[in-house]
């Protein structure tokens, strides 16, 4: 085959690949092995850190299908996780069952749900859409806070962990490369879902349903799919997140978990798959961050004791900066310094013609 | 008897809350997910100021309800305005991340402890007995009769004054309303001052006859399916909407648990959106169906 330059497609299999230039490959092979020595380098507390990344790189791929690229407004995230790691939790509290029987049916019982949370969407749309999934969250943790003060679990239920025959999966290593695999996997996933047929259905949907069903899109089927790919994969974040914390518990599913990963998607930038990675990664890591400052600066000590009270602030701050300055997030300005690199010395592409 | 009593009270604090939803989503069709940390701004203005000025309620109730109503209109020119022509969602997204912030600062100001503004102010919130049996303190009763007032006091507005036909037009169509002369801004920033002015209310007495801490946003969620079943655009449906939901909860806690009086509020909105999604009184139109 006879290449004339690493921008000129010349058979099929070039167009669909993901890395397609060598540039990108180099880089590609850089990050992973980057990612993989990060253990070697990194200190008990960042590799704790990246783990939780991790996790919330599922949780907003998740999400970012569904409210990016099927425009289907989601504020019950939350009590989605719950259903999955409760899911988990119960299977493992009353019938012992290991974890590789817990996690796909946390996985189905999420299929489940997303389809009793998209019969609405296909009556109602827009805001009244996100009210009837916000109502679901509160009915998921009143169902799961009964079952928990009603078995006794007062203060939550014990996770074991995952194990496989002989081998138990322990460590701070070994979970990180584990969920880094799963980080990886889902990412690809996601990345050719919506590079496929589903993918441009969602996005024709997205754009104008009425549209959509015109150019012969099944509007139902695909609104559908797109709830139970997304509760899925939702259910099997909140899965991961019980096994990792080894503890489940109704709290931590609040309405600001919700919150939390509607902002990874916004400030990462919605309908955007390397979006959601780099909001997850910032939202993770911004309140660990404001720890950071606040320790190396000299700061006034009212704000060293209400420490909650400043990361709050700050997030609620940063959102709404992003969505009022840059709507399209974290990617548009990625893509606005990439743009910039690849003109220089010029600040504007040279006219076609 | 007690039980009615009960209902009137919570229905009280939901009408005070729904109103609010309502008015700014008639003017700007845009839901305020942070109207609970509003009323909780008002709840700690209230503090502040009795704190600087104690035993003259006189004093420091009307100031806390014009400092409600001032930073309604400050969030409408601060946040909302440069949200014009962005999507409605988005808008809805900055009402969140404003209500997270402001529980940070309320937090930063003030701690999270439990406060009690009444007590502070040096008066007692006294429990009366009513003829029928039931009992309900000063602040209670003092909140139903507000509800009713507030109520009474909007469409007055509404129907009768000048602005409040003005603000109509505008909710009916912003266009039209700008072209005839209407000042929309200053429309909206009225709308966005009301809204904060009856969170101001709710959160005043919500804080004068239960407590004051940075929780008490919550209440804010739980009033919303309330404007939802009313209508989001109708201000004749907060009214059977509230003593809907008020009685529902209170019959869930007197005679099933507690946790479940938190969610049906939301049990009666899912039922509502899959029946009649525009509320009871609400326009038809008014819906985005598919």
């Amino acid at each position: 085959m006879n290449r004339a330059g690493p921008y000129l497609k010349t058979s099929y299999a070039d167009d669909s690949a993901l890395a397609g230039t060598a540039f990108l490959r180099t880089w590609l092979a850089l990050l992973v092995a980057a990612a993989l020595a990060f253990p070697f380098v990194a200190t008990p507390l960042l590799l704790d850190l990246a783990c939780r990344a991790a996790i919330a790189v599922v949780g907003a791929h998740a999400l970012n299908l569904l409210t990016g690229y099927t425009g289907l407004v989601s504020l019950g995230h939350a009590g989605l996780i719950a259903a999955g790691a409760f899911t988990c939790a119960v299977l493992v509290e009353e019938l012992k069952a290991p974890f590789w029987v817990a996690m796909p049916s946390s996985i189905v019982v999420g299929a489940l749900l997303g389809l009793v949370v998209g019969i609405p969407s296909l009556r109602i749309k827009g805001l009244y859409l996100a009210l009837s999934t916000l109502a679901l969250h509160f009915v998921i943790l009143y169902v799961v806070g009964e079952y928990q003060s009603g078995r006794g679990f007062a203060t939550g239920l014990l996770m074991p962990r995952p194990a496989v025959g002989p081998f138990t999966l322990s460590g701070a290593k070994g979970w990180y490369y584990v969920l880094l695999g799963v980080a990886a996997l889902t990412t690809l996933f996601c990345l050719n879902l919506v590079r496929t047929r589903p993918g441009r259905a969602w996005m024709a949907i997205r754009d104008r349903d009425v549209a959509a069903a015109a150019t012969g899109v099944n509007v139902t089927y695909y609104k559908l799919l797109a709830f139970v790919v997304s509760s899925a994969l939702t259910a099997f974040c909140g899965s991961l997140w019980a096994y990792y914390n080894s503890f489940v518990s109704v709290e931590a599913f609040n309405f600001f978990m919700t919150i939390e990963y509607i902002a990874m998607i916004v400030i990462g930038g919605m309908g955007s798959i390397l979006g959601s990675i780099l909001g997850a990664l910032f939202v993770t890591v911004l309140p660990y961050g404001i720890d950071a400052a606040i320790n190396a600066l000299p700061v006034p000590a009212r704000l060293q004791t209400h420490l909650f009270a400043v990361k709050f602030g700050a997030f609620g701050l940063l959102m709404a900066l992003f969505l009022v300055l840059e709507p399209q997030g974290l990617v548009r300005i990625w893509s606005r310094v990439k743009t910039y690199f690849e003109l220089w010395p010029f600040r504007y592409p040279p006219l076609k013609g | 008897m007690q039980l009615f009593a009960n209902t009137l009270v919570l229905a009280s604090t939901y009408v005070l809350l729904a109103t609010g939803y309502v008015v700014v989503y008639r003017a700007s069709r845009v839901l305020n997910l942070a109207h609970g940390e509003l009323m909780m701004l008002g709840g700690y203005a209230f503090f502040a100021l009795v704190s600087v000025t104690p035993g003259q309620l006189i004093v420091a109730v009307p100031a806390a309800l014009l400092v409600s109503f001032l930073a309604g209109v400050a969030v409408y020119f601060a946040v909302m305005r440069p949200m014009a022509g962005h999507p409605v969602f988005s808008a809805v997204l900055v009402t969140v991340s404003l209500g997270i912030l402001l529980r940070g600062l309320v937090i930063l100001g003030w701690t999270a402890d439990i406060k009690y503004p009444l007590a502070v102010a040096g008066y007692q919130n006294a429990p009366l007995r009513l003829p029928g049996g039931a009992v309900l303190s000063g602040v209670d009763l003092f909140a139903i009769a507000t509800a009713g007032a507030l109520l009474l006091g909007l469409w007055l507005f509404f129907a009768k004054s000048r602005f409040g036909i003005q603000m109509r037009a505008t909710a009916e169509n912003p266009r039209l309303a700008a072209q005839r002369g209407i000042d929309i801004h200053l429309v909206f920033a009225v709308a966005w001052g009301i809204s904060t002015f009856a969170a101001g209310l709710a959160g005043v007495l919500y804080t004068s006859s239960v407590r004051l801490d940075p929780e008490i946003g919550v209440i804010g969620l739980k009033a919303f399916p309330v404007a939802l079943i009313g209508g989001l655009d109708s201000l004749a449906g907060v009214l059977p909407a509230a003593l809907l939901i008020a009685l529902l909860e209170i019959l869930a806690i007197q005679y099933v648990s507690p946790l479940l009086s938190e969610v049906v509020p939301f049990l009666a909105l899912l039922l509502m959106l899959c029946v009649r999604p525009w509320g009871l009184f609400g326009t038809k139109e008014e819906i985005e169906r598919v």
